[in-house]
């Protein structure tokens, strides 16, 4: 898995970019709610706030082909949710607010991501003074995340490079197996990383 | 499961938001005060590889496929307060960077997957295993049960917030939900319990090292996901089809009890309700499939064992 593909362009020299992180996650989550928590449909404010970040979108300079794959991916999530929402009375009206609210806030997230490099955000966490075990956690989930993906990517290689697959069970036991070497590696990954974390002076406050 | 932005209001996003902080709150306390400072970086490679874990995909039938959800993975590897923690860590990281899952549905998104998910399944876990003698294959029979419990009533407390939030109404969304999450379930069961097989297969102290909570912490977390499936669910259980409110309104008294608003109603109803023999098949119903999936569980966990005897 390629981070690459999260951080990409959260590094250009742009309005955008430059504007503190701090003060970015703070106008997003202000957008967002104000749309997601609008009760029912205000036309002419979603296409006020879809009118803003297409606009913040261009000053940004990050291709826009770039940022609709990642709202493709995304989006699916949200219609599955939305469908149940259809068979109801008046269902037509409310899956359509759901999905354009969903969308706006989507775009919203994903401008914010994507101009902003993550460990910019977990700083913004610390000095909001969230628990420091936390924002720990999170430091190491987003530094370990990718490695461990390729690791279980690298082990299910070697396995079935070993063996011609022989059915679902089979499938499944193989799967399940990566899955428990990769909790065991992780595990002794660690205790390593505590070590050397020690080793540099880390103290948790 | 995962709520995105929009589909749920103000009242459910704070309830579910002050429920969420007070349980991760809790929960960093306690790790701080029970967690060797050695294995704090396991919280967040747990964490690293819950998310790694939900990439793999299982094939179930025509081309699909499904994947570990993982908040009873992570209750019974690492036990409730650090699973907490782990899973927060990921539904926090899956909301900012992946956006999937809104941030104004943060809140249930984290009560659902990261406290209601691990709650009940150490809850079922722990004295599951207990009753069945505590060898590897009473905890993998614990652990499926366990899974497919956590995956259900997460799912149920996801349907309860959506349709307090006036999205989707409660008689809808309960059973494609609960309906939809029962199958997920199975397959969260299946995976769960064959991970822990092989991590127990290749290093069975890491199975018994997770650290059971003491009695005082069972209270706050069980209270906690408690209050939170009072407020979600119980509201809604008589939005069920329900013979007496058909009755009611067919006999024209139905205006009183639409009278009285619907979150003093619960007791009130219930004292009626409650007693039909309607209600009592719904309880009946939930028992004998919980008991089916529980004998499930152990006739696949016997499988396993004679498999991995060979």
């Amino acid at each position: 898995m390629n981070p690459d593909f999260i951080d990409r362009y959260a590094r250009l020299d742009s309005p955008v970019h430059r504007l503190p992180a701090g003060r970015k996650l703070a106008l997003t989550l202000g957008l967002v709610l104000l749309v997601a928590l609008w009760p029912g449909a205000a036309w002419p404010l979603f296409a006020a706030v879809a009118a803003l970040l297409v606009a913040l979108a261009a000053l940004s300079q990050i291709p826009p082909h770039f940022l609709l794959r990642r709202v493709a991916i995304a989006a699916p999530f949200a219609l599955g949710m939305a469908l149940l929402a259809l068979f109801q009375p008046e269902g037509g009206r409310i899956f359509l607010t759901l999905l354009v609210k969903s969308a706006l806030c989507l775009a919203a997230m994903l401008l914010l991501t994507a101009s902003t490099p993550f460990t910019d955000l977990l700083a913004v966490l610390r000095r909001a003074r969230v628990p420091s075990v936390f924002v720990t956690t999170l430091t190491l989930l987003y530094r370990y995340l990718f490695v461990l993906v390729d690791e279980s990517g690298r082990m299910w290689r070697a396995r079935t490079s070993r063996s011609f697959s022989t059915g679902r069970a089979f499938h499944w036991r193989a799967l399940a197996t990566v899955a428990g070497q990769l909790f065991i590696r992780s595990a002794d990954r660690a205790e390593r990383i505590y070590a050397a974390m020690s080793a540099r002076g880390w103290e948790e406050k | 499961m995962h709520i995105p932005n929009g589909f749920i209001d103000g009242k459910t996003a704070l309830t579910t938001g002050v429920l969420a902080v007070a349980a991760l709150a809790w929960a960093l306390q306690r790790v701080r005060a029970t967690l060797p400072p050695q294995r704090t970086p396991l919280l967040g490679l747990a964490a690293a590889f819950i998310f790694a874990a939900q990439m793999l995909n299982f094939p179930v039938a025509g081309g699909t496929s499904g994947h570990l959800i993982g908040g009873a993975l992570a209750a019974i590897l690492l036990g409730p307060a650090a699973a907490l923690v782990s899973m927060s860590a990921v539904i926090v990281l899956q909301c900012l960077l992946f956006n999937d899952g809104g941030v104004t549905a943060l809140g249930a998104n984290l009560f659902n997957m990261a406290v209601i998910a691990p709650v009940v399944a150490w809850l079922v876990y722990q004295p599951v295993q207990r009753l069945l003698g505590g060898s590897t294959r009473a905890r993998l029979v614990a652990a499926a049960l366990a899974a497919w419990c956590s995956t259900v009533v997460a799912a149920l407390a996801c349907a309860g917030q959506l349709a307090w939030s006036g999205t989707v109404k409660g008689a809808l969304a309960f059973p494609a939900m609960g309906g939809i999450h029962a199958l997920i379930g199975i397959g969260e069961a299946l995976i769960t319990a064959l991970i822990l097989r092989a991590v127990a297969a290749a290093r069975p102290d890491l199975l018994a090292e997770a650290a059971p909570a003491r009695p005082a912490g069972l209270v706050v977390l069980g209270l906690l996901a408690a209050v939170g499936l009072v407020v979600f669910v119980a509201p809604f259980a008589c939005a069920w089809p329900d013979g007496l409110e058909k009755v009611a309104a067919q006999l024209g008294f139905e205006h009183k009890a639409s009278a009285t608003p619907w979150f003093t109603s619960p007791l009130a109803d219930y004292q009626v309700a409650g007693l039909t023999s309607e209600k009592l098949g719904i309880i009946l119903a939930g028992l004998f499939g919980i008991l089916a999936v529980f004998v499930g569980a152990w006739a696949v966990a016997r499988m396993m064992k004679v498999r991995s005897k060979m």
